[in-house]
């Protein structure tokens, strides 16, 4: 299996014989962050894509086919629209915290996607607290939507500011929770220790029962941490026209809908690592032939296999589902969710104390 | 209430005001409410009317009979051959000539694909209102062949003008009645998808079950009629009560639920679809021959001194008639009872004590028209 570590060192190497260290630092954190710009740009533009097209097949319509072959600049062209749109404030809005709020969901997007493994040794950041370390940046993105509702001084925008809080706090539990059951049966946070205990067999197939339910329990915390349907609570167009980014236009709009898709392709990327083995091909406990087969299958494309998995049955039931009311969605978790969440835990606990996981 | 216990621990609340509308995406057009809000929870709706006020009462005034139907279609804009019927059967009463056997029929069968249509739009709204996306677009396929049908026969889609005093305008299209079969075929298939997708969701039960109650007592009082009405209990089906058309000849039920709960309201109207298929089944074979339009009505109608009202069952409820002529060739004065505008109103009684999102779901299966209130 190739590791990309070997090109990522070769890169550094070359840099460090005819730059300063300070420089070879420089040069690196750009090269980072164009690629992971560039990847983000075209991964959100993929993805709206699919959304639409996705959207297109539930409702049976056709979806964007006419801007480039299959519609497929049309994203492009919807985000040019929005660059060149007018910023529209309200006199009364607060300045500061009103242009503040998009970057700071943007930011805190940026900030999770930097320590996902993509394939072996393709990171930004193997830190060894990997989990912690994601659950905690993609907290982060509730203070702008809390900043963007506040500043924009719509009742409207307050209302889905206020609903998205307490979701999303609540929310934050259950997620980290499900993804406890994990660390808990691999023993490690590290998110490439979490992939390399999965060789032989993702923690989906080899942790029973418990694993699945936690498995479940993510994707319903991880669509509602990204606000997405059917708990989009923050934007309830029916009932709150657009939620907390009532009040933006043009490229301030677009960042929120940016970092609603990176957030979207976060959940899914990391539900992808930590339960179906990320990068790690399917391989089957000590089946060699089978296993070296799957091998030949490039880790980069399981891994956007497995992402691209998650994100459709995220779109699935957002295309399907009514939407909740604040107040089921807060029972949901607190009297449903936490507490089978904690009950799995301390089976987990107990599976993996007595070693009885394949 | 949150409010009471804050104000015991010493934190000041406010109740606030909110304008839901007039450019909303769940006011259904341009109906604006004032809700009185403390946090979430609704104290009280005020709904505002006049956004699209055109004065068809007085239009109506200056205008000929034959003339007048064309204005109703732009009242319930989705109850538009229900409308013009009201009108025309006015007419035809007080002028005391009937209309061919045939022409009963064909007006039967159009008003019951009219309620067809309208409930499967309502149905599509319904489910975007609760955040189903998709459910409006299935919604909106079904109707699609409803409006290809009428196109076909009245050479409109939307606003038809298809009756006139004493018939109809043409004479129906030869593929009329097989591809109304086909429809009624196609449409038997999908209405149970309709309740796959929203009817036995478990969120869209927790959703509407219990919510918005109406008891049968106060759904008389506020005089509320049509599925909105019968969901409470209330027998209200003008088609009932008062038969005209061909209404008499066919077997069909009325809705009744008991419980007046948002659900109750949304299943009355499901029903209610199949009945309608089954008026149509019932005449669709049977269109017995004679004339489109009576050869009794002059060119210029001049309705005797008097008073008149004719009603009729719209998708939305009963549609009142009331014309006082003083013998000219346009009225002295018209009025229309449309069910929309009593219906809104029982939104502040049944809302109180609720969330934003469950009014916009009571909205919802109240089935307003904002042109059928502005009139």
């Amino acid at each position: 299996m190739y590791n990309f570590s070997s090109l990522t060192n070769s890169i550094h190497e070359s840099l460090s014989a005819s730059l300063s260290p300070v420089m070879v630092t420089v040069v690196e954190w750009s090269i980072i962050g164009i690629v992971l710009i560039t990847f983000v740009a075209l991964s959100v533009m993929g993805m709206v894509y699919i959304e639409r097209k996705v959207a297109a097949f539930f409702q049976q319509r056709i979806g964007p086919n006419r801007v480039g072959k299959w519609g497929l600049l049309q994203t492009l062209a919807d985000f040019l629209k929005l660059l060149m749109k007018e910023h529209i404030m309200a006199r009364s809005a607060d300045k500061f915290l009103f242009n503040l709020a998009p970057f700071i969901m943007v930011i805190a997007a940026f900030l999770a996607i930097g320590a996902i493994p993509f394939a072996l040794g393709l990171h930004v950041m193997d830190i060894n607290i990997g989990v912690f370390y994601i659950s905690a940046v993609s907290s982060i993105g509730v203070l702008g939507i809390l900043i963007g509702g506040w500043a924009g001084n719509n009742k409207y925008s307050l209302i889905g500011a206020l609903r998205s809080g307490a979701q999303i706090i609540s929310y934050e539990i259950s997620a980290l929770l499900s993804l406890l059951v994990i660390v808990v049966l691999a023993g490690d946070l590290q998110l490439s220790a979490i992939i390399e205990s999965q060789a032989d067999g993702w923690w989906i197939f080899k942790g029973h029962i418990p694993v699945f339910i936690a498995f479940v329990i993510f994707l319903i915390a991880g669509t509602a941490e990204t606000n997405r349907g059917p708990f989009d609570m923050a934007e309830a167009e029916s009932e709150l026209t657009a939620g907390f980014h009532t009040e933006y236009s043009g490229i301030k709009f677009a960042m929120f809908f940016l970092a609603e898709y990176v957030n979207l392709f976060i959940i899914a990327a990391v539900g992808a690592t930590v339960f179906l083995g990320g990068w790690m091909p399917f391989h089957i406990g000590n089946w060699e032939a089978f296993n070296s087969i799957m091998d030949y299958i490039p880790p980069i494309l399981w891994f956007f296999g497995k992402t691209g998995f998650i994100i459709g049955l995220i779109m699935w039931f957002k295309w399907t589902f009514p939407r909740l009311r604040i107040d089921q969605l807060l029972v949901l978790e607190w009297k449903y969710l936490l507490p089978i969440n904690l009950v799995n835990l301390l089976v987990v606990a107990f599976i993996a104390m007595m070693g009885w996981y394949f | 209430m949150i409010a009471e216990e804050a104000i015991k621990e010493g934190i000041k609340t406010q109740e606030y005001f909110i304008n839901m509308g007039p450019q909303h995406p769940s006011t259904h057009g341009v109906l604006r409410l004032m809700l009185e809000l403390d946090g979430e929870i609704i104290k009280k709706v005020i709904p505002h009317i006049g956004y699209v006020h055109r004065s068809i009462e007085k239009m109506c005034e200056k205008d000929t009979y034959r003339q007048i139907v064309h204005v109703t279609d732009r009242m319930d804009y989705l109850s538009n051959h229900m409308n013009n019927e009201a009108v025309c059967l006015l007419v035809e009463n007080a002028l005391e000539i009937g209309v061919s056997e045939r022409v009963k029929v064909i007006r039967t069968i159009m008003s019951e694909l009219t309620r067809l249509s309208s409930h499967q739009l309502w149905w599509g709204v319904m489910g975007m209102d609760l955040g189903a996306l998709t459910s409006f677009l299935y919604g909106f396929r079904d109707r699609e062949i409803i409006n290809d049908i009428f196109e076909e026969t009245c050479g409109a889609r939307l606003t038809m003008n298809y009756n006139t005093p004493g018939g109809v305008m043409f004479d129906i299209h030869p593929n009329f009645q097989k591809r109304v079969k086909d429809f009624i075929a196609h449409f038997k298939t999908k209405l149970p998808e309709y309740d796959d997708l929203l009817s036995d969701n478990v969120i869209f039960r927790n959703r509407t079950e219990g919510i918005g109650i109406l008891s049968k007592e106060d759904a008389i009082s506020y005089g509320i009629t049509g599925p909105t009405g019968r969901a409470s209990g209330f027998s209200n089906d003008i088609r009932k009560h008062k038969p005209y058309s061909a209404y008499d000849r066919v077997d069909f039920k009325e809705i009744l639920m008991e419980t007046g709960d948002t659900y109750s309201r949304y299943k009355a109207r499901m029903l209610e679809m199949w009945e309608s298929m089954s008026i149509i089944e019932q005449l669709i074979d049977n269109i017995p021959e004679g004339e489109i339009q009576s050869s009794a009505v002059k060119a210029v109608i001049k309705l005797p001194k008097g008073e008149f009202f004719q009603s009729v069952e719209t998708a939305r409820g009963e549609l009142g008639v009331y014309v006082v002529s003083d013998g000219t060739k346009s009225p002295y004065r018209i009025k229309f009872r449309s069910p929309g505008f009593s219906n809104l109103f029982v939104l502040d009684h049944i809302a109180k004590g609720y969330k934003i999102a469950d009014l916009v779901a009571m909205m919802s299966t109240i089935d307003i028209v904002v042109p059928d209130i502005d009139r």
